[in-house]
């Protein structure tokens, strides 16, 4: 979990996949905190990311520009990454931009972690 | 919702928040940044970053995303280049458009390909180029339209504006910490001439070297005392060191005489008051009332003091400190006639002429300042150090000052009740 800017990023692991929560307003503020959360889950070894959008009402401009930012960590990385729970607004957006391009969206996490679990590896990941 | 409208509102949004980011006065560097992550999420721009320049040289990097760390190392621009920026169409500044004059884009067209930047767009503000902003291609892979160009154009001048902004701000902060600076300096001169003159006073008068200074710095610490601020505090200080400056027109002898002096010579004596306001009214010093300090540094609340024969509220209130302090030194330091009162002595008189000669609440500020030091309470022992160490030792200093304390409290207090009864 990330805790080092005062709020927290939940998050938890399955296997090598880690999902991670987005807030309900995803901003510059929260969008880092996810971004950071990523990163050190994909340091850590995670070979797919879920983020799931399930509490998430709104996306701005500046949350964008953060998730293109994750999408191309983990693509450099050689990781998954699938956008899951995301509300019909955020999808219509995200389809508009072209984010859809590069992610997978899925219904809910247990869908998400389903489409991924070819990708999942037999090594432990140690958090 | 048509996404159009979606696109519309999106865009909307981000344009809102670049100007709320933009007017704002946090950090540069994070606002930069922050206003680029507000133009790659509006057309999902995959990386870019933002440069300055202030003229021809190396540029500087403020914000970068999606870029590596060294993707811009090495990238300088000339005035060619520069103004090869201004004016043109925005087409012109895709990278891939060989056939583009731009003479940056020519230079570093490979490099920047190789980044995977697509469009270089400049930052114009008062008709010179304060940066440039370097953009990667949209996630949907599609092609810049003209409403992306728009976009583009108008969000990248406003981090100019934000640019330009803080350059302007920094400026001024420059010239006010410079200007600070100058006037520090000029106080520091102008103490320095009015400790001289101060000095100069005082070598007139074989028995009172250093009074002036001493009173100067009484004065400071009755004020400081009395809840006076730093700027009110420095003021009285200066009026301490110049409040006999009149006494430069007095005769030299009559100063020195080592006798109590005649009627004459007292009336003589007495002119430099008058006389030091006339010296010090012309000059405009950097505090308030100087010369009426050093002009009724010798009057009394009861009226028989001088010139003017003024009355306690018509005596200014610095003047009152200054007269303390001159007192107070001329009370416990050797002159030509009478050596120094012991300290008993000078609390009795103290007390005897509040309310007379002296303000109470002026002589309870000074008790206070001084019971401080005897109990150990101050850091600094500077009105020890001007009495001598043994002056203010013995076990009734501490007990002298705490009655004449409380009696001035009790006196005031009163006073105020009759006044407010009234």
């Amino acid at each position: 979990m990330d805790t080092s800017s005062g709020g927290l990023v939940r998050s938890h692991c399955v296997g090598t996949t880690a999902v991670v929560y987005a807030s309900d307003y995803l901003n510059k503020l929260s969008g880092e905190k996810i971004e950071r959360e990523c990163r050190r889950q994909l340091n850590c070894g995670c070979r797919a990311l879920v983020i799931d959008f399930s509490d998430t009402k709104l996306v701005n401009s500046i949350g964008i520009s953060i998730l293109l930012g994750i999408i191309d960590v983990a693509e450099k990385s050689g990781a998954q990454i699938v956008f899951s729970d995301v509300n019909n607004q955020t999808v219509q957006l995200f389809e508009m931009l072209g984010l859809t391009r590069h992610v997978v969206l899925a219904k809910d996490e247990r869908e998400a972690i389903l489409n991924l679990s070819h990708f999942e590896t037999t090594t432990p990941v140690v958090h | 919702m048509e996404p159009s409208t979606q696109k519309l509102i999106h865009t909307f949004g981000a344009l809102a928040d670049l100007g709320q980011e933009i007017a704002g006065t946090g950090d540069f560097t994070e606002m930069v940044r922050t206003s680029m992550h507000l133009l790659l999420g509006t057309l999902a721009l995959r990386r870019g970053a933002v440069v300055e320049c202030s003229g021809p040289g190396p540029l500087r990097c403020v914000a970068i995303w999606g870029l590596s760390d060294q993707a811009l190392n090495g990238f300088e621009i000339d005035e060619a280049e520069m103004e090869s920026f201004l004016g043109g169409e925005i087409c012109e500044l895709l990278v891939r458009n060989t056939s583009s004059a731009n003479v940056f884009l020519g230079k570093y067209r490979d490099k920047l390909a190789g980044e995977g930047v697509e469009l270089v767009v400049p930052m114009v503000v008062r008709g010179e180029v304060t940066g440039l902003v370097l953009l990667g291609g949209k996630a949907s892979g599609e092609e810049f339209s003209n409403d992306d160009f728009e976009t583009i154009r108008a969000m990248v001048r406003h981090i100019g504006v934000g640019i330009h902004t803080h350059r302007l701000l920094e400026q001024l902060a420059q010239r006010a910490e410079e200007n600070r600076r100058l006037y520090d300096e000029l106080r520091t001169i102008y103490r320095d001439t009015v400790r001289a003159f101060a000095a100069a006073i005082d070598i007139k008068d074989k028995y009172t070297q250093g009074h002036s200074e001493r009173v100067g710095r009484y004065s400071e610490i009755i004020a400081r005392e009395l809840g006076w601020s730093e700027e009110e505090v420095e003021g009285i200080q200066i009026a301490g060191y110049l409040h006999d400056i009149g006494k430069l027109i007095v005769d030299r002898d009559i100063i020195n005489a080592p006798y109590k002096i005649d009627a004459k010579n007292s009336i003589e004596l007495n002119r430099h008051p008058n006389a030091g306001y006339e010296i010090l009214a012309p000059i405009r010093h950097p505090y308030a009332d100087i010369p009426f300090m050093a002009k009724h540094h010798h009057e009394r609340l009861d009226g028989r003091g001088y010139p003017d024969g003024l009355t306690d509220q018509q005596i200014p209130m610095g003047a009152k400190i200054v007269s303390l302090a001159d007192s107070f030194d001329a009370m416990t330091t050797d002159r030509p006639y009478k050596r120094r009162r012991s300290f008993e002595d000078v609390v009795i008189d103290l007390r005897e002429n509040s309310g007379k000669q002296f303000d109470g609440k002026v002589v309870a500020a000074f008790a206070r300042a001084i019971l401080k030091e005897v109990k150990g309470e101050t850091r600094e022992r500077r009105i020890t150090k001007m009495l001598g160490k043994s002056y203010l030792e013995g076990d009734q200093v501490a007990t002298l000052l705490t009655d004449l304390i409380t009696d001035l409290e009790r006196d005031y207090s009163r006073k105020e009740a009759k006044a407010q009864s009234l």
